[in-house]
Order: structure tokens, then C-alpha cells, then sequence
């Protein structure tokens, strides 16, 4: 099968034999999900970047009278069974049961309130430095719309939960890249040297990988003094996250790395004088990229469920910064989450976020994999 | 030499009367891909007497392990296959494998018992995990016996009939303790244990050693004057071709492009093909200081495969606007002798093109 | 064979050794110690301690000692005589704290790892056999699912759905009345009772995991020419399943279970925080929090000593059975 992909035809008899690329394209995009999900995480990314932007609120404005308040749904048809293209939201009312005594929101339906696009909200500043006060949508006069409703202190769900992706996602990717080279470094000198190094490193990742993670993980998040600013935490919990998620990486590189130094072209470049260094650099890294990418893939959604599992344990992110891990810390009382389950909302968008991360693993894998057809 | 004229001898007296084991009738195999579907058999027809054996001679990718594949339904999962392949009985009527389903009770009596196969690599050939009399009693059990104590006599036997020393122990050795020659002994032993009346060959010795090499052809031909079971013999190497069969077909690109007994095709090569495989073996029919050859190109994959002849492209004497627009049929060219080559009159008249249009050599 | 073990079992003394320094030295980072944790705490709750009486903690538990010295105390006495140390949060022995939970923990963990066995298996060999089937599909999609749902987030959807649809939350291990009972016939009816709630939850990843690396394991193997070879003899293709691929197979599943133990040992210590199972998951957490030096370190090192324990195990178990393994692993 790989001569077929890989070797030239010659002759008007041999059909046409497709590119490197485009056999990659053509594999990866038979994956149908693989393709959603690339395409689903674009997006995300896109839209967290303008958070502030595509969100109606702003993510600490407590909305008063609106603690726990129930998602308030998009509505098209009226109580009247009129159709609007313009989707609207009803009001909310806060009132006692009678029976029950206890307080619950009652849709309002005598208040219609449009979805409007462009409406002006609290005001940000959009990437740091562009004062603005307009949302992508909202609702105009003293309507409220809580796409997954409020947490215990009143605050939009649905705009924290666009923040808390945006925190999460790069996290993942700063902690990734930590990781990445941590791997990279420790599997390159093990396949590199060989010998005592590489004994050593084995013995250190087969270490870490037969200890369980998360009470490591709890362990060393501990090391993160309380007195850290947010942004610090941060880089604080991305490193902690790396420091344990290196192994697999380094040991697959390690084992590339033994493998080609006996292929022939590199014991042929070796032999034509040229340095082991850029031998490395101009044939080993090649090679192996498409692994690499597919690994990164992979890697990103254990990162973020790290930073998750962390921060809903109170040792990852802390309150105010707003991650899908403390997010979910609200969630930790029953009682609370049992009366109001919104609170899982956030979640759901982990969940999503971490299918649609490995689906693309998955097609990224079987496309670069040329002994699948 | 002298064994080619004994061979020959004793075919033009036993030809005509042997009704064929074997026969393959139109056979194609296609592999669809994602480039396109790969052809990997098409057209592929041939017979094979009892006793006999017919060596099936090609470049690598040509289709030979396809096609053998295929006579006992292991051809890969995603292969279509088309046409027929009739295994005759002396008692009752043929049977078309191709029509059988993979659980049919008679397919899995003619895997093994009927029809045997040994393959390419011997490395790879017997599970890591079993021992050799696991897999060697294993046949034993489906197709000889049920009794476990006789089993193991028969397998002993057989071992030591393939020339394995302490074949008892041997039984209780895993594939990794035998070296190659060995475990490719043992192949055989695995394959001719349920007494096959054919036996399927697919390049049996390319991975080993020329001494060893020799030792195991010697084997199969002896075992088969023993056992008297027809041999399907595929190789690439026209040398080995040479001392096994009796007859050849030489297949090029998925189709057989000529056959004929073995003496008269390494005597008179008629497709273009088969001479420029011959010029680049050394040793048979080759005066000394001639130089060897090699023919140009590579084999072009068959995807999408054109209507034309597959060689065209290669080809020394091909003649345009006729070898590039039409298939060449396989055509008797001499007595007992076919070729697939429009340099010959009867190939131009089978395909039914005007004399005129081909020039006859 | 022997010399492996011993060098396997060599190799897990050393990794022991290297586990308990790594979580005293862990452990023992933070800055502040338990003594400025306690008299926050005091401070807090209205009553501060004085200053001689912190000096006094610190004398008493050895606090102002090199931290190399505070692990040759700990570890020395751990060794001789099983002695964890004592929790200056629960004034106790760490032993007494920790030995029922040790025992839950394992049983939770290899309970978890049968589960995980016995859905993976046939699952992995149907979605093999009927590869591109919709069953397969769903087997597939399933699995990516089951990875990427956070356990403790599926153990508090659980909850709520339990809490809303009957009304109770199935937490913890045991129902009240045993909660600190002895053990008793009763006790333990009442644990498997139990148990089906937390092992589900924290076996799902691993099943989904097991059943993709076994899958892919599978179809690997039906590719392979012994697996012809056995077909072209005649071999019935339910046999020859079970027989060839299927027991190649089997190897690469028992050397995962050195990686599932982790896994599963880590995903149950969250779990049980969540449905608060008392195991050794919530008391490390508290511990944790809390700088209670001698039961973070204790629980996080016996959590090391179990997984090391069952990779070493499962190490041994995979040399038993394959022939290959036994020769001399490279790996
Ligand atoms: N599983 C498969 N998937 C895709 N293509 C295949 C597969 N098996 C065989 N082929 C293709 O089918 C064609 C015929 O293959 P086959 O194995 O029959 O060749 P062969 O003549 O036996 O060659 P060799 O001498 O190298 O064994 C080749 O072009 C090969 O690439
Ligand atoms: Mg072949």
C-alpha cells in the first residue's frame, strides 16, 4: 500500500497516483465529524478571542433580582401562536410559592422582549484597547436573556461560560507547549545519546507514568502559593499540568528517534559527512511532524480536563478568574446544583470541546497514517 | 536440464487423458482504493492436472498472491472477485469456490484439506503465541483425525518427513526458537499434514538462503512424488520456475500474457515480456558474455487501468495506435503454446481486429 | 522467568523508595507550614494561639529539622513498624486514619478494573468483528464520549438526576447504620450495595479506553498473516477469533492494565470527593488544604504503592503468558 501512495507512476498506464497532500486532504475529510470538529474548534477559538464581543454581558455584572435564575430560552412562537422570525425572550419573575414557600422564577409572558443584534451593553474594551459598549445580540429596555441562566451571585452562565472557554483553551495550549518541549527535550536526549541518558530517562518516565495523575496533580498545585495573582496561577497551574504530561511524547520520541538513526538515508547522510545535529533538523523532524500534530491534538483536551478536575478541587484557578473549572465550582453543592442543574452547563462545553478535539485527533491520525486506506 | 526433458517426456503421454483439479475462468480481483480501483487479477484463466505442477511467474505487485488468494477465499476483506473457480472431484460434480460463503462448511473442508497453501514469509506464517504442534495438530485434528494421540503421531511423522531433526520436541518449540529454513519446513509439513491434493506455493523460499532454498525445493518435489498432489508454484524467479513446473504462465500487470509447457517457453518466449524476464535471468539459455538486461520501467500500478495492453509502455516492439488501443487476447500462438501479444496473426484475428492494421512479424 | 520477576520486583523496591521522597519532598514545599495553617486558623476562629505554644508545635513535631532529617523520622519508623506518623488536624495516628480507607480504596479500584474488564472485552470484540457496522459506529462514538466526560462531572450529573427523578443521592459507601461499624456479613452486603454507582463512574473512561486500544488491537491482528495462514487451513472464523487474534491481543490489554490502574486510582480520587466515598481521595484533598504533612504524604505514597504495585503485578502476569515476553523484554 505505501509504494502505491508514495511512488510516481510513469507512463500513461499507471492512472494518476495522488500527492502527499492531497491523499492527506482526501482521507481527512471522508472523516465527516473530523471535519465538523476542525471546524467547531475554529470557530471556538475565534469566538473566545472576541469574548467580549459576542457575549451580551459582562461576565462579573451581578444582575440584581436575578440569583439563580433559570435559562431563558429562545422563544419563536407567542402565546398567541403567532410565528416570529426575530426570536424574542420572556420576562422573569421572581415569586413565592404558595404552597412551597420557597422563592421561583415564573416566566413573564405578557413581556416580550426582541433579540436584537448590535445592541448596546456594558461597556469593554475589545482586545484590550478598543472602547466599545455594543454586544453581537442582546435585548433592548430591562429585559434580561440568560442563554444557560445565572450562577449563585447572579452572573450570566452563558457569558462566564465564553470566558471560562477562552481561559481553559489556552491554558491547554500554554500548558501543551510546556509540555511539548519538556517531551521534546527529554525524549530527544534519550534517543539521542542513548546509553546512561536515555536509562535514565526511561527509568524517570516510566516513573511518572506509574503514578496515578491527579492526586500528583493536587500534590504539586498545592506548591502554588495562595498570595499569586490570577495571571500567575495561571502559569502556575499550566506548569504543574506539563511537569506530569510529558512522558508519553518523550517516549515516542525516543522510540522515532532509535528507530530512524538505523534507517538508510540517515546512515547514508551519515556516512556523506553530514553533522548528526542537522541530520536530525533536516531528515528526523520531517518525519515525524505529522506525528507531532496528531499528538497535540490529542494532548490539548487532557489539559484541559486537568485544569478543570483541578479547579473544580480548589486547587487550580481561583475565583475571580473565571475557567470551566471554576465554573463548575458552584457545582460542588448539591443541594444548589439539584435546584438549579444550569450550573452543569459549563460541563456540557467541556464535553463538546474535548469530543471535538479528539475526533480531530482521530481523523488527523487515520489521514496521516499511510498503511490506512 | 536433463530433469526439464524427463518432465516433458512423461506430460505428452499422461496430457490428454487428466482431467484438470483446478480451474480458474476469468477471474478478477478489485481492489477499490482511493485512488481508484485497483485491478488486481483480470481476466486470469488456467488448469491444473493432478500431480502437475503450473508456476505462475511475474514481477512483484503482478497479482500472482491475489490470485492464489483468492482459490481459497482469504483474498483481503474489501476484494471483489468475479468469475470461477472450479474444483473438480473424481465422485461428484466441480464446485465454484468463488460461489461458497466464508462459514460454508465445504470451503472450510477444501481451506486446508482439499487445497493447502504456504506462504510468502515464514517469519510471520505461524501465530507468536502457539506452538508449532498447537498450529500442526491443529490441521491434523480439522482434517485427519479427531484423536488427539493420533494427531500428534501423524505430526511427528510429518515433521520428520520434512527433515526437521527431533521433531517430537520440536512440537513443544514456539515459532521464535526455529530458524527460518526450519519454520518454513515446518510450513510445509503444516500445509501437506491434511494430505491436499493441491498444493498452493507462494514464493515459498524467496526469503530464505539459496542452500536452504535448494534443500526445501528439493523437498517439495520429492514430497510430491510421494504424495502425488498437484502444485500451484508462484514465483518471480524463472529459475526456480525452471526446476519445479511443468507448465508456466507468466503473468504480467493482473493478466496472464502467455503459457505453454515449461521446455517450450523457456525455449521459445513469445510475448515480448517473457523474453525481456528471460534476458535478465542469468544462467538459463544464456551464452556466456552475453550481457544481461533489464527491462525498462517499472510495472505501472493498475489503477483506473486504460484498455490497452498493460506491456505497451515497456514494450520494445509495440506497435502504436493498435497495442495502446486494444487488450491483446490470450491466444493459442503454437501448440500448447498461448501468448497475449498482437505481433502474432491469431492474437489480431481473436481480438477481431482487421489484418491490415497489425503488422505480422 | 524467575530472574524476571526478581528484577522486575529489584526495580519496584527502587521506584517505592524514589515514590515515598518525591511525596515527603512534595508535600513538604509549600511554603508555610501546618503550625501557620493551625494559627490561621485559631486566629480565625476568634482564639490565637501564642507565639510560645506555635514554638512548641514546631519543637514537638520536629518541624524545625532538615527536611531530610523530618524524612528519615518518617520514613524510618513507617518501615520498622508500620508507623505513618501521626495528623496534627485529626490528632491521631495517620495509620488509624487511613487503614480503612486503604481498604476501600483498593476494593473500589479493583472492582473498577473487573468492570472495565468485563464491558471492554466483548464490546471491543463485537465492534471488531463488525467493523463499519452501525454498531461499530456507535460503539466508537460512544467511546469518545465516554473519554471525554470528566468522571466526577459524570458522578454529579448522576447525583442531580438521582436527586430530581427519586429523590436520594447515592452517595458514599455504606448506609448509616455501618458507616463505623466493624466489619460484619451485613457490612459488606451493604458495600456491594453500594459500589455500583462509584465503579461505573470511575471505570467509564478506562472501558472506553480499553475497548479503543483492544478494537484497533483486533483489526491489527486480523490483518496479520498467521491469522491467514490459520484461516487457509480451514479453521471456522468464530475459532479462529478466539484463538489467534484474540489471544495475541489479550497481551497488549494485560500490560494497558499497568497503565489503567493509574488511571483508574487517580479518576477515583475525584470521584469519591464527589460522591463522598471514604476512601483515601477526600482525605488527601483535605490534607492538602489543610498542610497536614504526615497524611498528604501518606496517602499520596500509599496511592503510589498500589499503582506500582499492579503494574509490577501485571508486568509479571504478561511475562507468564507470553512466550515472547519471557525471552528477555527489550521494553
Ligand atoms: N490489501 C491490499 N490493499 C491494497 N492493495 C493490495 C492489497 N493486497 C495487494 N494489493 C495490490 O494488489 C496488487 C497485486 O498484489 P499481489 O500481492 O498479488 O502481488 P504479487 O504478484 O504477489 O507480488 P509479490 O511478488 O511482491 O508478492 C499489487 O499492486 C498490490 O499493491
Ligand atoms: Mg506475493
Amino acid at each position: 500500500m505505501t509504494e502505491l501512495l508514495f511512488d510516481a507512476a510513469d507512463g500513461p498506464q499507471g492512472g494518476h497516483i495522488l500527492s502527499r497532500g492531497q491523499i492527506f486532504w482526501a482521507k481527512f475529510t471522508r472523516h465527516r465529524v473530523a471535519t465538523v470538529s476542525l471546524v467547531f474548534i475554529v470557530l471556538l477559538y475565534v469566538v473566545v478571542l472576541v469574548a467580549e464581543f459576542v457575549t451580551p454581558y459582562d461576565p462579573f455584572n451581578r444582575h440584581v433580582g436575578y440569583l439563580l435564575a433559570p435559562p431563558t430560552g429562545l422563544q419563536f412562537v407567542d402565546t398567541d401562536g403567532q410565528f416570529h422570525l426575530q426570536p424574542f425572550v420572556y420576562g422573569l419573575k421572581n415569586e413565592l410559592n404558595r404552597e412551597t414557600f420557597q422563592r421561583e422564577y415564573v416566566v413573564d409572558t405578557s413581556k416580550r422582549y426582541p433579540l436584537a443584534l448590535f445592541v448596546k451593553g456594558d461597556a469593554y474594551q475589545l482586545f484590550g484597547v478598543i472602547p466599545t459598549d455594543v454586544h453581537l445580540f442582546g435585548v433592548e429596555g430591562d429585559g434580561k436573556v440568560f442563554l444557560a441562566g445565572t450562577d449563585t451571585l447572579g452572573r450570566d452562565l452563558f457569558t462566564r461560560m465564553i470566558f471560562g472557554a477562552r481561559t481553559s483553551l489556552f491554558v491547554g495550549l500554554f500548558g501543551l507547549s510546556i509540555g511539548f518541549a519538556l517531551g521534546l527535550f527529554f525524549g530527544g536526549i534519550s534517543g539521542y545519546f542513548g546509553g546512561t541518558v536515555d536509562n535514565l530517562v526511561q527509568r524517570l518516565t516510566e516513573f511518572l507514568q506509574s503514578l496515578p495523575t491527579l492526586p500528583l496533580w493536587m500534590a504539586l498545585a498545592a506548591l502554588v502559593p495562595q498570595d499569586w495573582t490570577p495571571t500567575q496561577v495561571y502559569f502556575g497551574i499550566s506548569t504543574v499540568l506539563a511537569v506530569v504530561g510529558w512522558t508519553t511524547l518523550a517516549r515516542v520520541v525516543r522510540g522515532k528517534l532509535l528507530s530512524l538513526r538505523e534507517e538508510d538515508y540517515v546512515m547514508a547522510a551519515k556516512v556523506s559527512g553530514v553533522s548528526e545535529a542537522r541530520i536530525i533538523l533536516t531528515h528526523l523532524l520531517p518525519g515525524f511532524t505529522s506525528y507531532l500534530i496528531v499528538y497535540l491534538t490529542l494532548a490539548i483536551p487532557q489539559m484541559i480536563l486537568g485544569e478543570v478536575a483541578l479547579s473544580f478541587l480548589g486547587l487550580g484557578l481561583r475565583p475571580p478568574a473565571v475557567s470551566l473549572g471554576t465554573l463548575l465550582i458552584d457545582s460542588q453543592n448539591i443541594q444548589t446544583v439539584t435546584l438549579s442543574p444550569w450550573l452543569l452547563v459549563p460541563g456540557g462545553l467541556v464535553v463538546l470541546i474535548v469530543v471535538a478535539f479528539s475526533f480531530l485527533g482521530d481523523g488527523l491520525r487515520d489521514a496521516v497514517d499511510p498503511y490506512r486506506t | 536440464m536433463d530433469e526439464l526433458g524427463d518432465r516433458t517426456m512423461d506430460m505428452t503421454d499422461s496430457a490428454s487423458t487428466n482431467q484438470p483439479l483446478l480451474e480458474v475462468k476469468d477471474l478478477r480481483v478489485v481492489l477499490p482504493l482511493l485512488e481508484g480501483n485497483l485491478v488486481a487479477a483480470d481476466g486470469v484463466s488456467f488448469a491444473i492436472r493432478p500431480g502437475r505442477t503450473l508456476g505462475l511467474v511475474g514481477e512483484s505487485g503482478c497479482g500472482k498472491t491475489i490470485t492464489a488468494q483468492s482459490i481459497l477465499k482469504i483474498a483481503p476483506r474489501k476484494a471483489r472477485t468475479d468469475g470461477r473457480i472450479l474444483l473438480h472431484y473424481a465422485d461428484r460434480p466441480a464446485t465454484d469456490i468463488i460461489g461458497l460463503g466464508a462459514d460454508d462448511p465445504e470451503l472450510l473442508k477444501i481451506r486446508g484439506g482439499e487445497c493447502a497453501m504456504i506462504f510468502q514469509e515464514p517469519m510471520t506464517s505461524f501465530s507468536p503465541v502457539h506452538t508449532i504442534g498447537n498450529q500442526l495438530m491443529e490441521t491434523i485434528l480439522l482434517h485427519r483425525t479427531r484423536h488427539r494421540r493420533e494427531a500428534h503421531d501423524l505430526a511427528v511423522a510429518m515433521l520428520a518427513k520434512v527433515g526437521i531433526p527431533a521433531p517430537a520436541e520440536t512440537l513443544k518449540k514456539y515459532p521464535h526458537h526455529l530458524s527460518g529454513g526450519m519454520r518454513q519446513r515446518a510450513m510445509i509439513a503444516m500445509a501437506l499434514a491434511s494430505q491436499p491434493r493441491l498444493l498452493i506455493a507462494d514464493e515459498p523460499t524467496t526469503a530464505l538462503d539459496v542452500t536452504v532454498q535448494a534443500q526445501v525445493l528439493r523437498l517439495m518435489k520429492d514430497l510430491q512424488h510421494d504424495l502425488g498432489m498437484a502444485i500451484l508454484y508462484i514465483s518471480h524467479d524463472l529459475g526456480v520456475i525452471a526446476r519445479m513446473a511443468d507448465e508456466v504462465a507468466v503473468m504480467y500487470m493482473g493478466s496472464i500474457v502467455e503459457q505453454a509447457a515449461v521446455r517450450d517457453l523457456l525455449r521459445t518466449p513469445m510475448h515480448p515480456y517473457t523474453r525481456g524476464l528471460m534476458a535478465s535471468v542469468p544462467r538459463i539459455g544464456k551464452k556466456s558474455g552475453e550481457p544481461l538486461q533489464s527491462i525498462k520501467g517499472n510495472v505501472p500500478v493498475p489503477i483506473n487501468k486504460p484498455r490497452a495492453c498493460g506491456f505497451f509502455p515497456r514494450c520494445p516492439v509495440a506497435i502504436e495506435g493498435v497495442c495502446d488501443r486494444v487488450v491483446p487476447p490470450l491466444t493459442p500462438v503454437a501448440a500448447g503454446h498461448s501468448a497475449a501479444c498482437f505481433r502474432y496473426s491469431e492474437v489480431v484475428a481473436a481480438a477481431g481486429l482487421d489484418q491490415g492494421g497489425a503488422n505480422v512479424h | 522467568m524467575l530472574s524476571y520477576i526478581v528484577r522486575r520486583l529489584g526495580y519496584m523496591v527502587v521506584v517505592l523508595i524514589l515514590i515515598s521522597i518525591v511525596c515527603f519532598y512534595i508535600i513538604n514545599l509549600p511554603p508555610g507550614s501546618f503550625i501557620e495553617t493551625f494559627a490561621t486558623q485559631l486566629e480565625a476562629s476568634g482564639a490565637p494561639a501564642s507565639q510560645a505554644q506555635l514554638d512548641y508545635l514546631t519543637v514537638r513535631y520536629g518541624l524545625d529539622q532538615p527536611l531530610i532529617v523530618q524524612y528519615w523520622n518518617w520514613i524510618i519508623p513507617l518501615v520498622t513498624h508500620g508507623d505513618f506518623g501521626f495528623s496534627f488536624e485529626w490528632q491521631q495516628p495517620v495509620w488509624s486514619l487511613i487503614a480503612d480507607r486503604l481498604w476501600l480504596t483498593i476494593i473500589v479500584s479493583l472492582v473498577s478494573m473487573v468492570f472495565v474488564y468485563a464491558v471492554s472485552i466483548p464490546v471491543a470484540v463485537y465492534s471488531a468483528t463488525h467493523q463499519y457496522s452501525a454498531g461499530d459506529y456507535a460503539v466508537s462514538f460512544l467511546g469518545v464520549i465516554g473519554l471525554a466526560v470528566p468522571n466526577f462531572l459524570l458522578a454529579l450529573v448522576l447525583l442531580v438526576a438521582s436527586a430530581r427523578l427519586f429523590g436520594i443521592t447515592p452517595t458514599g459507601l455504606f448506609s448509616p447504620e455501618y458507616m463505623n461499624a466493624p466489619w460484619s456479613w451485613g457490612r459488606f452486603v451493604d458495600l456491594l450495595i453500594h459500589l455500583p454507582v462509584p465503579v461505573v463512574v470511575v471505570g467509564l473512561a478506562g472501558t472506553a479506553a480499553t475497548i479503543r486500544i483492544l478494537r484497533s488491537q483486533l483489526l491489527d491482528e486480523f490483518q496479520k498473516q498467521y491469522v491467514v495462514t490459520a484461516r487457509a487451513k480451514g479453521v471456522p472464523e468464530g475459532r479462529l477469533l478466539f484463538k489467534y487474534p484474540f489471544r495475541v491481543a489479550l497481551n497488549p490489554i494485560i500490560s494497558t492494565a499497568g497503565h489503567l490502574l493509574p488511571e483508574i486510582v487517580s479518576g477515583s480520587t475525584i470521584v469519591a470527593i464527589v460522591l463522598g466515598l471514604p476512601t483515601i481521595g477526600p482525605l488527601l484533598l483535605r490534607a492538602i488544604i489543610a498542610q497536614d504533612t504526615y497524611v498528604a504524604a501518606s496517602s499520596l505514597m500509599l496511592l503510589g504503592v498500589l499503582t506500582v504495585v499492579g503494574v509490577v503485578l501485571s508486568d509479571i502476569l504478561l511475562a507468564v503468558l507470553d512466550p515472547r515476553v519471557r525471552m528477555g523484554r527489550s521494553n
